[in-house]
């Protein structure tokens, strides 16, 4: 699984951070989506799938391989 | 009496449309949405409705389809554009009077003014805040419990915890809570008049803009403080916003706390699930925020190009309502949606809205939420409806449903 995030589209609100907090983070200064882990581990690809889905912005793709 | 072009032409729109009167009478069930959009998700996810003005619009009811209106940016959300769908006389009286928020803004400039926020409102510092919602919490029960049972619910904890904790978010002097929920409730009522409305607006909008105004001369570090130190940002512009997260918040989670405890009151074998496994609060927030989706009326949008909605033809100029509720209980996303279970995964509802107007202020509503529900219920065992279930009165006619109070005992 290949994870890519497009801040531009990110609105701050969150989800990816709370669905799965091992692979995403919010900047401290604009709250902005950050990425953690491109290449998430087996058990937290199941989060990372619904997070996409979640984020309002869709700023989130992933790839499966 | 005469009657323009425009009239008829809404009149014979109207007629056309078969679905129910906007904004439709709820029934039986209190926490249920109104069985009209019920009706109308059963014939189609989109159909069409009149509006009280005799204009009409498309009312979405289905998740999938609430969910590509609200992403979709050939919808705006710029209540400026013809053919926006208003809820009320007061509703529309506020576009023609008021500065817009973001809320009301599309594209560019509604990015540029929601990024200024952002940072306020990510998860690890709401995470931070945790202690302070906390002791909020722990002290408006302790004077409710001091001056002793029964209590109105809302008056004693649900509406004094958020607006503190937004209070002080915001550098808003809390001793002025008097005057701004009195003003928000009628900026929020679409039984309101017009002119009550557009004086409501007026009063607040001046309030923070003689609050934002000190603040731009004597910069402290609140939210407010540091929007309006900006000089990219205009005095009606950090007045609007200051307006905005001011009224959404304290009155959207106020409502869920009050009207969140009463679900569970009625629903006593989930509240000692929530009692017996304090872990399962996160779920339960999500639950009941699925469940109960005070924001009631809908989410409003307009086509700003014909966009073909699931093999429907939405015209540029065509309003469209997104009934969050009706998407939060659909059968494609959520089995056996009329049942509230604290226990399943309801992530995927809209109670927040979706796409890039998403609530801002998710993570802070869904912090007070948890600690409010998890502490109240903590701490209250024998906590109980003081008065019959069948005279507690509702918020109809509000943006944001809930109850007007909560008689409780212990």
């Amino acid at each position: 699984m290949q994870v890519t995030v497009d801040q531009d589209r990110c609105c701050g609100s969150g989800q990816c951070v709370l669905t799965a907090p091992a692979v995403f983070d919010q900047s401290d200064e604009d709250g902005l989506v950050r990425l953690l882990r491109p290449g998430p581990a087996e058990e937290e690809r199941a989060a990372v799938r619904l997070a996409a889905a979640l984020c309002p912005g869709s700023a989130i793709t992933v790839l499966d391989e | 009496m005469t009657t323009t072009p425009t009239e008829s032409a809404r009149s014979a729109d109207a007629a056309l449309s078969g679905g129910p009167a906007l904004p439709a009478a709820r029934g039986g069930c209190p926490f249920a949405p109104p069985p009209a959009y019920e009706e109308a998700h059963r014939t189609a996810p989109v159909t069409r409705a009149p509006l009280w003005d005799g204009s009409s619009c498309w009312l979405v009811t289905g998740h999938a389809q609430v969910r590509t209106v609200l992403s979709d940016n050939r919808f705006s959300a710029d209540a400026r554009h013809p053919g926006f769908p208003f809820l009320s006389p007061g509703r529309r009286e506020l576009v023609n009077r008021a500065t817009p928020s973001f809320l009301r803004l599309d594209g560019a400039e509604h990015a540029r003014q929601r990024r200024m926020l952002t940072g306020d409102f990510i998860v690890k510092r709401v995470e931070a805040m945790r202690p302070r919602i906390q002791r909020i919490v722990d002290d408006a029960l302790d004077r409710m419990v001091a001056e002793g049972s029964p209590a109105d619910l809302v008056a004693a904890f649900a509406l004094p915890v958020p607006s503190l904790v937004i209070c002080h978010l915001l550098g808003v002097p809390y001793e002025d809570h008097g005057f701004f929920q009195s003003r928000s409730g009628i900026l929020l009522d679409i039984a309101a008049p017009a002119e009550s409305v557009g004086a409501a607006q007026r009063e607040l909008t001046g309030y923070l803009t003689e609050l934002t105004g000190r603040k731009r001369r004597e910069p402290d570090d609140s939210l407010l403080g540091r929007l309006a130190a900006r000089p990219d940002v205009s005095p009606e512009e950090a007045a609007a916003t200051g307006l905005l997260l001011l009224v959404a918040g304290h009155e959207t989670t106020a409502n869920m706390t009050a009207l969140g405890t009463l679900a569970l009151l009625r629903h006593p074998e989930q509240a000692a699930r929530l009692r017996a496994e304090p872990g399962l609060v996160k779920g339960a927030v999500e639950e009941l925020l699925r469940w109960l989706s005070v924001v009631h009326l809908g989410v409003p949008r307009v086509a700003v190009e014909d966009v073909d909605l699931d093999g429907t033809v939405v015209r540029a100029g065509e309003g469209v309502l997104c009934m969050v509720s009706t998407a939060n209980r659909d059968a494609a996303v959520f089995t056996d949606g009329d049942r509230l279970d604290l226990g399943r995964d309801a992530r995927r509802h809209f109670a927040f809205g979706f796409g890039v107007h998403q609530c801002l202020g998710q993570p802070l509503a869904r912090a007070e939420l948890q600690i409010a529900l998890e502490t109240l219920f903590r701490r209250l065992p024998g906590l109980r409806l003081a008065v019959p279930y069948e005279s507690v009165r509702y918020r109809a006619d509000m943006v944001v449903y809930g109850v007007q109070e909560l008689p409780v005992a212990w």
